[in-house]
């Protein structure tokens, strides 16, 4: 499966180009542009780990592009987002977010129910790649799993 | 321009004194025994507009007491509204806005002394201004101030009914039409707002940067429950961020509303396992009473879902304590504007959408379908732009082309996502985002549902196009010229989009507006 969190996630893969578009884009309204990664796709899990603080005030993508390529190569195996921050009374808020890394294998979820009274079943959504600990998740493609990557 | 005759004499014609009346208390009595006193002048406020007889027993028009006020200048606390007054044949306008002015606050039609124990001349509502309709000889325009402490605070059956509650049966008038308000931003503060708002939905959903899309599920009556949740979970797994429940799905003979929120939060739940994203399915709360709805919307909230509905057909004060509910619990809290249109579609009378929509922002909703312009049901593209402006900004400057009549100061109150329902479908998605821009929920219903390789497909279909043409757009693209290309090339990549494509491409819904301003030449078509 493909996660498909983020404001992109139907489309092929973005390019490099194509994310310094957005980029580009996201500054030109003047908002912060950050990066985020994580091995823990849950979509509840917010606060993925911030590489390196958001950059305020640029005028060119190419910083940008340097972190991320950065990023991808001190953590390949999970997911990153690129997101774009703006400060304006009223939103402060992101305005964009979107996946520029993803694992070449993604296991996808497990549903758990538990079954109650009257028919009423509480669900709880489990990652399968969160099996493994953090840090040994989507090694070599692999899902990794409660033995670890095989 | 005031009167000379009464108001009041168009209603009974002949005039209807005292003299025909019979004295209230004392039936025996003949009415001609009656002498008609002039209350004594001795607390004359100084205002030099009233007139010596101001105080006579009997029927005066309203405009010579007080109800017409061309110099009043409107206090930045008063509420404001705009009229569209339609007089019958004969019936002086300006007579026929003080009539209104007086029937919405402090007036009868007749001259009473208890006025006099109170501060009348600021109780009653001043029209400041009436002015003829550009290019519709029979009608006028007037603008009426209120005092703020007319209303109660927080409440807007109170403003509905002192605003709409009578006029609008007025003989004298062939029609009235409420067109827009101003309500001081003293008054807006007195009501909670949104329970979420579009902010803190985006992040409660963590969805950004795009339209959110959904589907209401059809046929709207007639499935099981089992069925009803195929199609939440075909059309959540494909793509969609919501699906929706009709506004008469409530609890009928073929599907109870319990085994209804059962199912769908399985598709829901389903949804999201297979796509690691949260969905939703708008669970329809709608019921007899209050204790049935706050009963249903537990539940909803205990299986786990993001969101409830309601229609507004359940009246202000239910949709208020909805409203309340909903930021209690922190779910999501969806209007459907079932019924509006028996009120807001004709231009001549009723009450505009545009004030609908500012009395469903202060009494406190999430989502609120505002129109499509290019779909099924009514929808003037500068008419509707208005609608939007109110449900999402917090400043919204006085626009005749949008048919916006006053500034409006909303403080912080948090916006409302409008949503786009009706008879829409991916090929439009150019001129969706061009009309509405991000914040703004589309439903494709039948585009979704009635896609010839199935529900799912037809969700890929919509997210797809939405995905693409937002990447376009911020690539520094024109999407509504360049749309239909944008579309074609991401459809080579998706043989969903482009059977969507194909079997919708020539539809569109091309009608005459009724509900338009006044101050376009003609009738406004989207897209033409």
């Amino acid at each position: 499966m493909k996660i498909s969190q983020g404001t992109f996630s139907y489309l092929p893969p973005l390019t490099d180009d194509e994310i310094e578009a957005q980029i580009r884009y996201a500054i030109g309204h003047g908002w912060a542009v950050s990066l985020e990664y994580t091995d823990d796709p849950h979509p509840r899990n917010v606060y993925w780990n911030m590489w390196g603080l958001p950059h305020f005030d640029l005028a060119d993508p190419a910083p940008f592009m340097a972190d991320l390529r950065a990023c991808r190569e001190a953590a390949p195996n999970g997911y990153i987002r690129a997101s774009a921050y703006d400060r304006t009374h009223g939103r402060q808020s992101l305005r964009l977010s979107f996946i520029v890394h993803r694992p070449a294998d993604e296991p996808g979820f497990g549903l758990e129910r538990q079954e109650g009274p009257d028919r009423r079943v509480r669900y709880g959504l489990r990652a399968y790649a969160t099996d493994a600990p953090a840090g040994r998740r989507y090694r070599d493609g692999d899902a990794g799993g409660p033995e670890g990557p095989r | 321009m005031v009167a000379g005759v009464s108001f009041a004499t168009f209603r009974s014609p002949g005039g209807m004194t005292l003299d025909d009346r019979t004295a209230p208390g004392d039936p025996g009595r003949s009415s001609s025994e009656i002498t008609m006193p002039t209350w004594p002048d001795t607390d004359r406020t100084g205002d030099p507009s009233e007139p010596s007889d101001r105080w006579t027993a009997g029927v005066s028009p309203y405009a010579r007491m007080g109800y017409y006020d061309p110099a009043y200048v409107p206090k930045e606390t008063d509420l404001l509204a705009a009229f569209r007054i339609t007089p019958q044949p004969g019936v002086d306008p300006v007579e026929a806005a003080a009539a209104v002015a007086g029937e919405s606050s402090t007036a009868t039609w007749t001259v009473v002394w208890t006025d006099r124990l109170s501060a009348h001349e600021r109780y009653r509502a001043k029209a400041y201004s009436v002015e003829p309709v550009p290019g519709n000889p029979e009608q006028y325009l007037a603008r009426i101030a209120y005092e703020i402490d007319l209303f109660e605070e927080g409440s807007i059956a109170n403003l509905a009914s002192s605003i709409i509650g009578n006029v609008f049966g007025f003989k004298a008038l062939r029609a009235l039409r409420l067109e827009d308000m101003r309500i001081p931003l003293a008054y807006v503060k007195t009501f909670p707002g949104p329970p979420h708002g579009i902010v803190t939905e985006r992040e409660y959903l963590d969805k950004y940067g795009r339209p959110l899309l959904g589907a209401t599920v059809k046929p709207k009556l007639g499935l099981s429950a089992r069925n009803y949740g195929r199609v939440v979970f075909e059309a959540l797994r494909g793509g969609l961020d919501f699906t929706k429940d009709d506004e008469n799905i409530n609890s009928q003979p073929f599907m109870r509303w319990r085994d209804r929120f059962l199912f769908a939060m399985e598709a829901v739940n389903r949804a999201q396992a297979e796509t690691g994203e949260i969905k939703g399915h708008y669970l329809n709360v709608t019921a007899a009473t209050m204790e049935e709805m706050y009963e249903r919307a537990d539940f909803a909230r205990d299986l786990g879902s993001v969101i409830v509905m309601i229609d507004l057909t359940v009246g202000f004060t239910a949709m208020a304590s909805m409203s309340r509910w909903a930021r209690r619990n922190g779910v999501l809290l969806h209007l459907h504007r079932a019924g509006h249109s028996t009120f807001t579609r004709q231009k001549n009378h009723g009450v505009s959408f545009r004030v609908l929509a500012k009395w469903c922002r202060l009494l406190g909703v999430d989502h609120l379908h505002a129109g499509t312009v290019v779909g099924k049901l009514e929808g003037d593209p500068n008419t509707t732009r208005g609608f939007y402006d109110t449900l999402r900004e917090s400043f919204v400057p006085a626009n005749p082309a949008h048919g916006i009549y006053f500034d409006q100061d909303w403080g912080s109150m948090p916006a409302v996502m409008p949503v786009a329902s009706g008879g829409i479908h991916a090929g439009q998605m150019h001129q969706l985002l061009d009309l509405f821009g991000e914040d703004v929920i589309l439903q494709f219903g039948g585009g979704t549902i009635g896609h010839p390789m199935g529900i799912a497909a037809g969700a890929t279909a919509n997210r797809v196009a939405v995905e693409a043409m937002i990447k376009a757009r911020n690539e520094g693209r024109d999407v509504l010229a360049e749309g239909p290309d944008i579309l074609a090339a991401a459809a080579r990549r998706c043989p969903e989009l482009a059977a969507a494509l194909e079997v919708w491409r020539d539809v569109s819904f091309t009608y005459e507006s009724t509900d338009v301003p006044d101050l376009l030449p003609t009738p406004t078509f989207a897209f033409s």
